[in-house]
């Protein structure tokens, strides 16, 4: 029944999408004063009936319509509703039909928002759209069909893989997905902007907020994705530089430069040909990033169940959008531009955002791609880990904070630096706040000290900049909190990092381990039984002798029923200063645990730091500031 | 403005190009390279009465087939006339292990398809199917008499499986 509704919802889509390409080319042909009524129609009966077709999908796994394979494989009667509904994006096939939902949503809003914009270029826009989004679609309907029957229908599902039962994974995917598909509405203006010679300022300022919106998303996506990586994978890191992290870091670096230079288009005219080849980047990495996940050609947390032909058709997919775009892009661009800028000036500046840009980017993606080329080449097996990023990123980092700072005070065109003082002083201020954090830590390392430095001088430099904005009340407020974000994240990150205490050691029950100002006590051990697991709990309290105080650590390990799964669940006691981080697992069935205890500073700061860098973007959607 | 162009075409088609030879190394996790080693001398649940068995005490013939199902399981249904021939092989004795499964739904499968095991053992967590290198159902495994195994096959025995099994055996 859900079945045939949700297969016949998929297939009146992908009629839409042909009816909106008809009409649009007959539109284009006929040179039309106004988008007829009917295509805002077309578009909008499709938002709602791909939206409908999303719904059927979570009803069948809330009512466990084990009928259907998708459900049986990813659900279980025995799941708390919520993670029932979470189910529905948390595979293959699910989360596809939510990638086409954004695609279709962002065209449609796109379509209506922008009626101020030449008609061409709006149409244009609707057809490169309409055309991913019936690639997307076949590939749903033909490849990875959520509505899939299975007969007879099975009794019970086999259960959704424990490890994606948390809260923060509930909305990972939705928030980056809208982060990654948004881009595909500024990939498709970019195609129609090239087509309609719809070009310069204007093209600007009808991307600008979908590229702001998408960048928002896509920044708290990966943000709490970080967040589900520390709490449930349990191995108390918060990014590893796994491919598939790299995968979504890809496009955002591309996005963070799009967001800048599209500035410079729009106030300045220029870098019209940069502004679209970073618009087709952006989502040609996120797709990238899709064939990475799901075909099965790298290993991580994120692969779902492999499938070769999957990843066959998005790499068919993904040519023909590269080769397409590509040869558009050569046909379309007019004699070369000149960028005649002065070396001091804010659009300089700004281009050098690209500049640290691309080289984050390239660093990456040679770190993520070249393990799969020696594999392919030579069946060599390497792995590119983080002490390759943290070498070659980390310095880079540094001087991009100044930049951070000093640049957006600069004026369009020509500027002058007015007063080095203010620079000398904030610099000599981070300087002496350094030595303050080497001193209480009582460690050093010549690197964390650069980055340390520089993120200071960016953060004093950013409150300076609110202050005085507040005072002048003429403030760009958005791009303050974002920078000052960063600069908090790259502190918080750099002292998490070097001061980070670590222990690991074995206990049984009722010992004590003593270490530096630390006295670990495991208490008890018990077991409880929960809807959908059996949980073996330790109850361990660790003393700090340094401020004697006390704290109460329950880690667990759980044994999942559907599919029989263990998980170690660490316990977290999160503190405003620090937080505390143990994890348990047993040693061969024996009395013994294997304990690794951290003490972590400034864990919550650094998730306030990146939500404070999105909240910048979340301002500058809201306000209109110039 | 030429060399531009051909190169903004090359590097995508080279990096696309690993990636289309990249797909045929898949990374997934292949339990077949476990044929030549011995398996564990496991203590099973039997399926009918609960008794406790060792798998050892039941490879006394030369092979055993140790074939994991389940009711649930859609392709076992496909492969189990080809059990049901194996079982009037002689020389070879048939054990199944019934994975994560309710026994009435077992043993009503079982009437209704007919019985093609000489052995019946069940592994209500899956964990001894772990043990045994399995990871999912259908999957049977050939061993022979020093526990050694001969052959794996992962999914529904196939007829060509069936041919297979029964050369073994007669050689």
């Amino acid at each position: 029944m859900l079945s045939n509704i949700g297969n016949s919802l998929i297939i009146l889509c992908i009629l839409l999408s042909f009816f909106l390409l008809f009409s649009s080319f007959e539109c284009l042909k006929k040179e039309v004063k106004q988008i007829p009524y009917k295509i805002f129609y077309y578009s909008l009966f499709q938002s709602t009936f791909s939206i409908v077709c999303f719904f059927i999908l979570i009803t069948g796994f809330i009512i466990s319509d084990f009928s259907l394979i998708n459900v049986f494989q990813n659900s279980h009667t025995a799941k708390p509703l919520f993670y029932k509904i979470s189910g529905t994006w948390g595979n293959h096939e699910g989360s596809l039909l939510l990638w086409i939902n954004i695609l279709v949503i962002f065209s449609y809003l796109f379509l209506t928002s922008n009626k101020n914009s030449n008609i061409k270029y709006r149409i244009y826009t609707l057809i490169s759209q309409n055309i991913l989004i019936i690639g997307f679609f076949l590939f749903l309907l033909v490849n990875s069909n959520p509505f899939a029957l299975i007969v007879p229908t099975p009794k019970e599902g086999l259960g959704l893989n424990p490890i994606l039962q948390d809260p923060a994974l509930a909305i990972h995917p939705p928030l980056l997905y809208i982060g990654f598909v948004g881009s595909s509405i500024f990939f498709s203006a970019a195609i129609g902007s090239l087509l309609s010679n719809y070009t310069g300022q204007s093209f600007a300022k009808s991307i600008k907020p979908w590229v702001i919106i998408s960048w928002v998303f896509q920044t708290l996506g990966i943000t709490v994705g970080s967040i589900w990586a520390y709490y449930e994978l349990g191995w108390g890191g918060f990014w590893f530089w796994d491919p598939v992290e790299n995968a979504s870091l890809m496009p955002w670096f591309v996005m963070t430069a799009l967001m800048h230079s599209v500035i410079v288009l729009e106030k300045r005219n220029t870098l019209y040909s940069w502004v679209i080849i970073l618009c087709l980047l952006t989502f040609i990495l996120s797709v990238t990033g899709t064939f990475l996940v799901r075909s099965g050609i790298l290993n991580s947390v994120h692969t779902f169940a492999n499938d070769p032909s999957r990843g066959l058709y998005i790499l068919i997919f993904l040519s023909l959008m590269i080769f397409s775009s590509l040869t558009i892009f050569f046909n379309r661009q007019k004699e070369k531009e000149s960028y005649n800028f002065s070396s001091n000036s804010k659009e300089t500046f700004l281009l050098l955002n690209n500049w640290f840009m691309a080289f984050y980017l390239a660093t990456v993606l040679i770190g993520t791609v070249y393990p799969i080329f020696t594999e392919t080449l030579s069946d060599i097996k390497i792995s590119v880990g983080p002490p390759f990023y943290n070498m070659v990123i980390i310095p880079i980092i540094a001087p991009f904070l100044l930049l951070m700072a000093l640049a957006p005070k600069a004026k369009w065109i020509k500027n002058k630096f007015k007063s080095s003082t203010k620079v000398i002083l904030t610099f000599l201020a981070a300087i002496f706040i350094n030595i303050l954090i080497t001193y209480y830590f009582k460690s050093y390392s010549v690197l964390t000290n650069l980055i340390i430095i520089s993120s200071i001088f960016l953060i004093i430099y950013s409150l300076l900049d609110l202050f005085n904005s507040f005072k002048k009340n003429n403030y760009d407020l958005s791009r303050i909190i974002s920078h000052l974000g960063f600069g908090l994240l790259v502190f918080f990150i750099g002292i998490n990092h070097t001061f980070t205490v670590e222990k690991d050691f074995n206990l049984k029950k009722g010992e004590v381990k003593n270490f530096e100002n630390f006295n670990i006590n495991f208490k008890s051990l018990k077991i409880e039984e929960e809807k959908n697991y059996k949980a073996v709990i330790g109850e361990f309290s660790i003393t700090n002798k340094k401020d004697s105080s006390n704290q109460m650590l329950y880690p667990e390990i759980r044994i999942y029923k559907q599919p029989e799964t263990l998980t170690y669940e660490s316990s977290i006691k999160s503190k405003f200063s620090h937080d505390l981080y143990l994890t348990m697992s047993n040693i061969n069935q024996s009395e013994f645990y294997n304990i690794k205890f951290q003490k972590k500073p400034f864990m919550l700061w650094i998730w306030m730091s990146a939500i404070l860098i999105s909240l910048g973007g979340f301002i500058r959607i809201f306000r209109n500031e110039n | 403005m030429k060399i531009k162009i051909f190169t903004s075409f090359i590097i995508p088609a080279i990096i696309l190009s690993l990636f289309f030879f990249g797909l045929k190394n898949t990374n997934n996790y292949n339990t077949l390279n476990l044929v030549g080693n011995k398996i564990d001398n496991i203590e099973l649940n039997g399926l009918e009465n609960n008794k406790k068995i060792l798998i050892g005490n039941l490879l006394s013939n030369n092979y055993t087939l140790i074939n994991f199902w389940a009711s649930w399981c859609l392709p076992c249904r496909a492969e189990h006339k080809f059990l049901l021939s194996l079982k009037k092989d002689e020389d070879l004795k048939i054990l199944g292990i019934n994975f994560k499964d309710k026994k009435i739904n077992s043993i009503n499968f079982l009437e209704e398809l007919g019985d093609p095991y000489h052995f019946l053992a069940e592994d209500k967590s899956g964990k001894v199917s772990v043990k045994l290198g399995i990871y999912g159902v259908p999957e049977s495994i050939l061993v022979d008499k020093n526990f050694i195994i001969i052959k794996k096959f992962i999914g529904p025995i196939s007829n060509s499986d069936y041919n297979d099994i029964i050369k073994i055996i007669n050689n």
